[in-house]
């Protein structure tokens, strides 16, 4: 389920119009993925606070969506484009890939709450295919 | 057994008590077959499913959007027993039905999304634990006699 070039084309565009709010979706996908999926707290237990909206949330939701900027920039070659993240992942967070799916669902769900008329089924599916695309180059120094 | 807190019910009564049904379910079965078009498998018989203009204007899917809504009525009516209260559904979509409980989650997931757009900065992260508990639940209920 390869990106064509018309999904690129969507994701792009989205991008675009969401990119201004990037800091807040990130912390409220964050926020989101540690209330509703509480298991992914057990990678921030060296955070003092996880509810929604506290410094650390916010902090790291801006770091996860600077990623996905990023990603949406070598949206050509995520594989190659993203190497050293996913070494990063492998070898020092050793973040379980399954909790990739996770966190896109939440961001998904972020879009859905913030750009409802935006959103829709067609730009969703061209964003899930891409969010998994990521995801797959994320976990590609696993093994 | 599923525990369910007051507040979990609360939250899960006054979003199906405010739900069009006659909007959110041929959005929600709609956005499925047009995210995840390998489940229009099962709807051969529906017409014209080419492309996603004609998914959401299709008449016989916005009709079985509306009735599969519907069939969680069931569940919100009997959240403590709601497995019991889906087995007969379950040996439906297996035995007659043949589908790949798999499925279930797709249309779960395009239902919150369709809930989360409709709802806004309303559907916190608890409405959304909440509402997605309740899913997963009717998910696991809908698979349970599947063998």
């Amino acid at each position: 389920m390869s990106l064509s070039a018309k999904d690129k084309d969507v994701v792009k565009a989205f991008w675009a119009k969401v990119a201004p709010k990037a800091d807040d979706i990130g912390q409220d996908a964050l926020s989101r993925m540690l209330v509703v999926y509480p298991q992914t707290k057990t990678y921030f237990a060296h955070w003092k606070d996880l509810s929604p909206g506290s410094a650390p949330v916010k902090k790291h939701g801006a770091t996860v969506m600077g990623g996905v900027a990023d990603a949406v920039g070598k949206i050509d070659d995520l594989t190659a484009g993203l190497l050293d993240l996913s070494e990063l992942h492998a070898f020092t967070l050793r973040v379980d890939p399954a909790n990739f799916k996770i966190l896109a669902h939440n961001i998904l769900v972020v879009f859905a709450t913030k750009y409802p008329n935006d959103f829709t089924p067609e730009v969703h599916m061209a964003v899930d295919k891409f969010l998994a695309a990521l995801a797959r180059a994320l976990a590609e120094k696993y093994r | 057994m599923v525990v369910w807190s007051e507040q979990e019910r609360s939250i899960i009564n006054s979003i199906f008590s405010s739900l069009d049904y006659n909007d959110a379910g041929p959005k929600a079965l709609s956005r499925c077959l047009i995210v995840y078009p390998w489940t229009q498998r099962y709807f051969a018989s529906f017409g014209n499913l080419y492309n996603a203009e004609a998914i959401k204007s299709n008449p016989n899917v916005q009709a079985h959007g509306i009735k599969v809504l519907h069939g969680l009525d069931r569940a919100v009516k009997n959240m403590d027993n709601i497995k019991a209260t889906y087995a007969e559904l379950s040996v439906l979509h297996s035995e007659k039905l043949h589908v790949d409980p798999d499925n279930f989650k797709l249309l779960a997931d395009c239902l919150t999304i369709v809930i989360a757009a409709k709802m806004g900065s309303a559907f916190t992260p608890e409405v959304q634990a909440a509402f997605q508990k309740f899913l997963a639940v009717v998910v696991s209920a809908l698979g349970k006699q599947y063998h």
